[in-house]
């Protein structure tokens, strides 16, 4: 019996030395399952693109804007329903397709950028974001951009581009040759830019198409799989920006303007889904599908009300496009996971933040009647 | 050499099935909040394996209840008696609080908390988004905590098998162990 037992309460049959090995297997196994959870959560891996620093890239490109959204950050809230066709339910069983089924909807349409306060202009990209109520408690949400394609392939690549296309403080442009240098080293995105800049820019959000971008995959009650793309296509003729709406003081003609119609009468758009084939490309959102691909009309979203962001309502939703209901599914785009990550992130930090009013308010100061 | 009273059956296949849970959990969750590619797959097991544990737990807690553990070695001194009660209390506290904290957390942030297919659990809180944010620190808090405690407990119970060997891992290991008695 020695010393070292007696300290430790150690077995009295086991020698010092067989103590001491026996010790340092057992200090070796907890500090292996220890550098398991440190390797798992990323800390042995200090260069790894996380779903943290992407967002971090948006407060350093964007400024600090507490309590709103990191990308999209000025919008305004909706609300709605959807009316099936019935033709969808052939590619997914998701109930929001059966015949003669009305879904109630809410949603927000927004500019991307993370700017809160930035003028309305009719080069941003606008967005539609909705999220469909199904029946006991299943959702889906969905995140829509008028935009042909997706600008990136990867999310690296959308990474880099955030800082590549930063604008400089002295003259509000991107620097060029960093965005060459991004071009270069992605001829996706450089082919994908082209067709972004060449789309045909509508008078407003009410006459303007928004798409998925990325590919899913509907299901049907018996399993079969189908690579699908959507749009949601405005009822409304689309046209072109008058002069009048490009000399606007208003900054938020484009918010107003829609709040406007709907006041008058409800907007509506046909969710038009894309039915792709087995060789489509569903993990590069930067490729369109071939044209002739054949296309479901699988009902008409319609939007009766517009309301300002506030507590409770579209602001205090992630429109996670990766909240899904049973018939759809995501499909190997990397963007989906990690727009999701990214989402969560942006509004686990928003949430804790406090508030500032939006931009967009629900009496617009419109024409001369005020 | 002798045996003494071990834990019952369900006891060990309880506390195995859920070490092995428990830890992959763990992993799960450091794993899913960094990651941008697997995010959505980590998430998608997170939520399911966090309801089994709970419902392991509540089981656990019921056997325990009618089925008390073996008493700790007579020699064991006092401060490692009262170490090891308290690190049990903070174990099963944290294997209860964990799953409960996540539900709630993920109530007040307004997700449908979807198990896979059409299975959604209901809320158990109102949407508040800052109750959210409070609850969404707390289980990464609670969890590391665990994680802390898992590792003394790891260390605890190989000391009592490798260096002690006064029959409290051979209590818990899965067909008895044959130890000296002191």
């Amino acid at each position: 019996m020695s010393l070292l037992n007696d300290l430790i309460g150690a077995s009295p049959d086991l020698r010092p030395r067989a103590v001491l090995l026996r010790l340092g297997a057992i200090g070796a196994l907890v500090t292996g399952t220890a550098g398991a959870f440190a390797y798992a959560g990323g800390w042995l891996s200090p260069g790894m693109l996380t779903q943290a620093r992407i967002v971090d890239r948006f407060e350093a490109v964007n400024g600090s804007h507490p309590g709103f959204r990191r990308n999209h950050a000025k919008g305004l809230c909706l609300a709605g329903r959807f009316e099936s066709s019935g033709r969808g339910a052939r590619v997914s069983r998701a109930s929001l397709f059966a015949p003669d089924r009305a879904t109630p909807i809410t949603g927000r349409i927004a500019l991307a950028g993370g700017q809160p306060y930035a003028a309305d202009a009719a080069t941003t990209v606008r967005s539609l974001a909705l999220r469909f109520q199904l029946p006991d408690g299943e959702e889906w949400r969905t995140g829509n951009n008028d935009i042909p394609v997706f600008p990136v392939r990867t999310p690296e690549a959308f990474y880099e581009q955030l800082l590549a296309a930063k604008p400089d403080p002295a003259t509000g442009k991107p620097d060029p040759e960093a965005l060459k240098a991004f071009f270069a080293a992605h001829p996706e995105s450089a082919k994908a830019a082209a067709q972004i800049k060449a789309r045909a820019i509508t008078s407003g959000f009410a006459d303007d198409t928004f798409r998925s971008l990325n590919a899913f995959r509907f299901v049907t009650a018996d399993g079969t799989r189908t690579p699908v793309r959507w749009a949601f296509i405005p009822e409304q003729t689309a046209t072109a920006q008058s002069p009048a709406q490009a000399a606007a003081t208003d900054k938020n003609y484009l918010f107003d303007a829609f709040a406007d119609t709907v006041r008058q009468t409800p907007v509506r758009w046909h969710l038009v889904v894309t039915l792709g084939d087995a060789g489509d490309p569903t993990a590069d959102a930067t490729r369109p599908w071939p044209a002739e691909r054949p296309s479901l009309d699988v009902g008409t979203v319609i939007i009766a009300e517009t309301q300002a962001e506030a507590d409770g309502n579209c602001r205090d939703v992630n429109f996670d496009p990766l909240v899904l209901p049973a018939g759809i599914m995501a499909s190997d785009d990397p963007l989906l996971s990690a727009r999701s990550a990214a989402y969560s992130v942006s509004f686990t930090r928003r949430a804790g933040e406090p508030k500032g009013p939006s931009a967009v308010h629900d009496t617009p100061v419109s024409g001369a009647g005020l | 050499m002798s045996t003494t009273a071990r834990f019952n059956r369900p006891a060990r296949l309880l506390h195995w099935t859920m070490a092995v849970m428990i830890l992959a959990m763990l992993l799960i969750g450091v794993a899913m909040v960094t990651s941008v590619a697997h995010y959505h797959a980590l998430v998608a097991l997170h939520r399911p394996l966090g309801l089994g544990i709970l419902v392991l737990a509540l089981l656990r807690l019921a056997n325990r209840w009618r089925h008390p553990p073996p008493e700790l070695p007579s020699d064991l001194p006092a401060w490692q008696r009262r170490a090891a009660h308290a690190s049990h209390l903070l174990l099963y506290g944290l294997m209860l609080g964990l799953p409960l904290v996540g539900w709630a957390m993920l109530s007040a942030a307004g997700y449908p908390i979807g198990l896979g297919g059409a299975v959604v659990l209901p809320p158990i809180l109102p949407r508040d988004p800052s109750l959210y944010a409070w609850l969404r620190s707390l289980h990464t808090l609670l969890a590391y905590a665990l994680f802390g405690v898992i590792l003394v407990h790891l260390g605890a119970a190989l000391m009592h098998g490798l260096i002690r060997r006064d029959g409290v891992f051979s209590s818990m290991a899965s067909r008895p162990i044959p130890y000296r008695s002191r």
